[in-house]
């Protein structure tokens, strides 16, 4: 039991003594003391520009991202006032669209050539803005009886429906409304009035 | 489906509070006479009796065919009074309200008080009236009256005598309360006109219009006389074109709400009624002169076209088939033809429809823009508007076709011809004095006066049919 011991012991001090005796020749044979402290400034150096290198990195990645971070900023703002405009650009084809009505003649629902026009441009703009349903309400003047106006006030919003569908807008999104003679735009009884008054108006829902 | 039902009855109730405040001031307006009790509670309502027998044998002074050719010379002096205040008030004013209410007809020419010679000093019966005294003043017909008054009652006796011949036309007792004058003095009139016409007249008849006065179009409602308007609908955002049926009881009309031209039939007594809303325009709504059924037009299938209904708006059947406008339908007395308005032929015109064959003839040719048919209750000739030289004026023409007769000119545009039922006056719509009011005429056009005055706009008159004396 002693002597394995003993043994055990030995072959261990063997194993660390030869590994120590090689580690330090090694060294000592390249360098001296005088070496071994510009080794160390050097490390130091070599430390500081790591360091310097790395904050500098650090900065130019903060510089990075500060800049990414403004140009995304510009971008949405970009975007926003796109948006803004589309928006703005939306809201007034609206409302240019609701604005301007198509006029008849005295008892007629023929569209006249300046009342297909609008009407082309109001299908483009419905072909443009698919969310959009229209309503198409039928106006008469205030001469002749107002239940023959009401009929010829559905005249008129159905005619120019059937433009619209003939354009290629699904009648599904049109609906027509009359209301004869009872809402003038223009409540004078004159020729001027009249001729305002007989109109189709288009409501977008 | 519930709250759908709820829903359509909510337009109602407007005009169910209208009716209760109509009937706090018209007591049994639209109880027919034998449904009215004959005890304590009826004393708002006159009770009447044959006083006198009537002449055996009924002249028709006033043929029906040229009622208006010759005025017949009536003097209508001051009642009797026995009693109260009352009394005393009564036989003035129900003196004046006689000669207003027959004067109203346009069968009589009234003769001034200022003429008479007499006051009825010696008594009102025929063996007490100078007969003399009224033909010498040029009275062929008179009427006397007395008014006796215990303590709230009044009893009215009326008579009405041939001055010429010395001969009672007929009499009668009513008794009542003081405001039941008017009623006592309408139906009278009624018993004078039957003598002299063989038919009852239209004192027992309303006018139904339209009118601005709220502010928006709304249905009202007044007597054949002008005489106490009321506003039937409220609440809506635009009615119009009024219709009786033809026991009195509905009104169906169209109107502007939850986004639709609907039509309601409207019961006026029972308060109820239906919204008929089919796809599209629901306008134009007349009664068949006897059953509960519709004729109007529905833009449903793309254009309008005229259907008949139920009056709880189930379609019975398409009546037209034509692309284009057809609307305004008016019944012919028999039921079995609907005169209307298309353009088939490019303008508006009249036109003749079978209603079993579903043939349409056109009736108009002359002018280009001819609506609002009427078809008088006697059959034989259909009232419109025509446009002629930018001006509408009120047409007659013979239902078979032919000339047409010209009943206004040269005062404004006049429109929407309605009958009375007794065929006897036209009433229309004019803008003769400006704002648009209504109008009555007799059927050849003479005696054209407005029917009344509200603040706004009045226009689309409906004559009733005899509605039930209240």
């Amino acid at each position: 039991m002693q002597r394995r011991l003993w043994i055990g012991l030995v072959v261990l001090a063997l194993v660390f003594g030869l590994a120590f005796t090689t580690g330090c020749a090694k060294k000592a044979v390249k360098a001296g003391p005088a070496d071994r402290t510009a080794d160390l400034e050097d490390q130091d150096t070599r430390y500081k520009a790591e360091q310097e290198r790395m904050a500098a990195q650090k900065k130019a990645e903060e510089e990075r991202r500060r800049l990414q971070r403004l140009e995304e900023e510009r971008l949405r703002q970009q975007q926003m006032e796109q948006e803004r405009e589309t928006r703005q650009e939306y809201l007034e084809g609206r409302e240019g669209f609701m604005e301007e009505n198509i006029h008849f003649a005295f008892d007629s629902a023929v569209l006249s050539e300046k009342a297909q026009d609008i009407l082309r441009e109001k299908a483009a703009w419905l072909k443009a803005h698919p969310d959009d349903n229209v309503l198409i309400e039928g106006h008469a003047d205030e001469r002749g009886s107002n239940e023959y106006n009401l009929a010829l006030g559905d005249r008129r919003a159905q005619a120019a429906k059937n433009f619209l569908v003939d354009l290629g807008i699904d009648p599904m999104r049109i609906d027509t409304i009359s209301y004869g003679e009872e809402r003038p735009i223009d409540p004078r009884s004159n020729e001027e009035a009249w001729a305002k008054n007989r109109r189709a108006h288009f409501v977008l829902k | 489906m519930k709250s759908k039902t709820a829903a359509r009855a909510l337009p109602f109730l407007a005009f169910a509070a209208c009716l209760c405040a109509a009937a706090v001031f018209m007591p049994g307006l639209y109880a027919p006479d034998h449904r009215e009790p004959s005890g304590a509670g009826s004393a708002a309502k006159p009770t009447f009796s044959v006083s006198e027998a009537r002449a055996a044998e009924p002249d028709v002074w006033i043929t029906i065919r040229q009622p208006f050719q010759r005025k017949l010379p009536l003097a209508v002096p001051a009642f009797l009074p026995d009693g109260g205040d009352q009394a005393l008030e009564a036989s003035t004013t129900g003196a004046e309200l006689m000669r207003e209410t027959l004067g109203f007809t346009g069968f009589f020419k009234i003769i001034s008080p200022e003429a008479f010679i007499d006051d009825l000093g010696k008594g009102v019966t025929r063996n007490k009236v100078t007969f003399a005294n009224w033909t010498a003043i040029g009275a062929e017909l008179l009427i006397t009256g007395s008014v006796e008054q215990s303590g709230d009652t009044l009893v009215v006796e009326l008579r009405f005598f041939d001055t010429l011949r010395g001969h009672l036309l007929v009499g009668k007792r009513y008794k009542g309360r003081a405001d039941d004058l008017r009623r006592m003095v309408r139906r009278f009139a009624s018993e004078i006109v039957f003598v002299l016409t063989g038919t009852h007249g239209s004192f027992n008849t309303r006018i139904s219009f339209v009118s601005t006065t709220p502010g928006n179009k709304e249905i009202f409602a007044c007597d054949f006389d002008g005489h106490d308007p009321e506003q039937l609908t409220h609440n809506s955002d635009i009615a119009i074109s009024p219709a009786w049926s033809s026991d009195g009881e509905y009104i169906a009309y169209t109107a502007y709400k939850q986004g639709g031209a609907h039509m309601y039939v409207q019961n006026l007594a029972k308060k109820t009624g239906t919204v008929i809303k089919y796809k599209g325009l629901n306008i134009t709504p007349a009664w068949h002169p006897r059953e509960f059924i519709l004729a109007a037009a529905l833009s449903m299938p793309g254009d309008t076209e005229i259907y008949s209904l139920t009056g709880n708006g189930k379609i019975i059947k398409r009546l037209t088939n034509n692309w284009g406008i057809d609307v305004s339908p008016s019944w012919s007395p028999d039921g079995k033809e609907i005169a209307f308005v298309s353009n088939r032929s490019g303008g508006p015109q009249i036109y003749i429809l079978d209603v079993e064959t579903g043939k349409a003839r056109r009736l108009t040719y002359r002018g280009r823009y001819n609506t609002s048919p009427s078809w008088s209750p006697r059959g034989d000739k259909i009232a419109y508007a025509g446009l002629e030289a930018g001006e509408f004026n009120i047409y007659i023409i013979d239902s078979q076709g032919g000339a047409p007769v010209a009943l206004t000119s040269d005062a404004g545009n006049n429109e929407s011809p309605t009958w009375s039922p007794d065929g006897m006056m036209i009433a229309f719509s004019s803008t003769r004095e400006g704002p648009s009011r209504i109008y009555v005429m007799t059927a050849i056009g003479t005696e054209q006066r407005r029917l009344l005055k509200l603040p706004g706009e009045q226009t689309e008159p409906a004559w009733s049919p005899r509605l039930s004396w209240y």
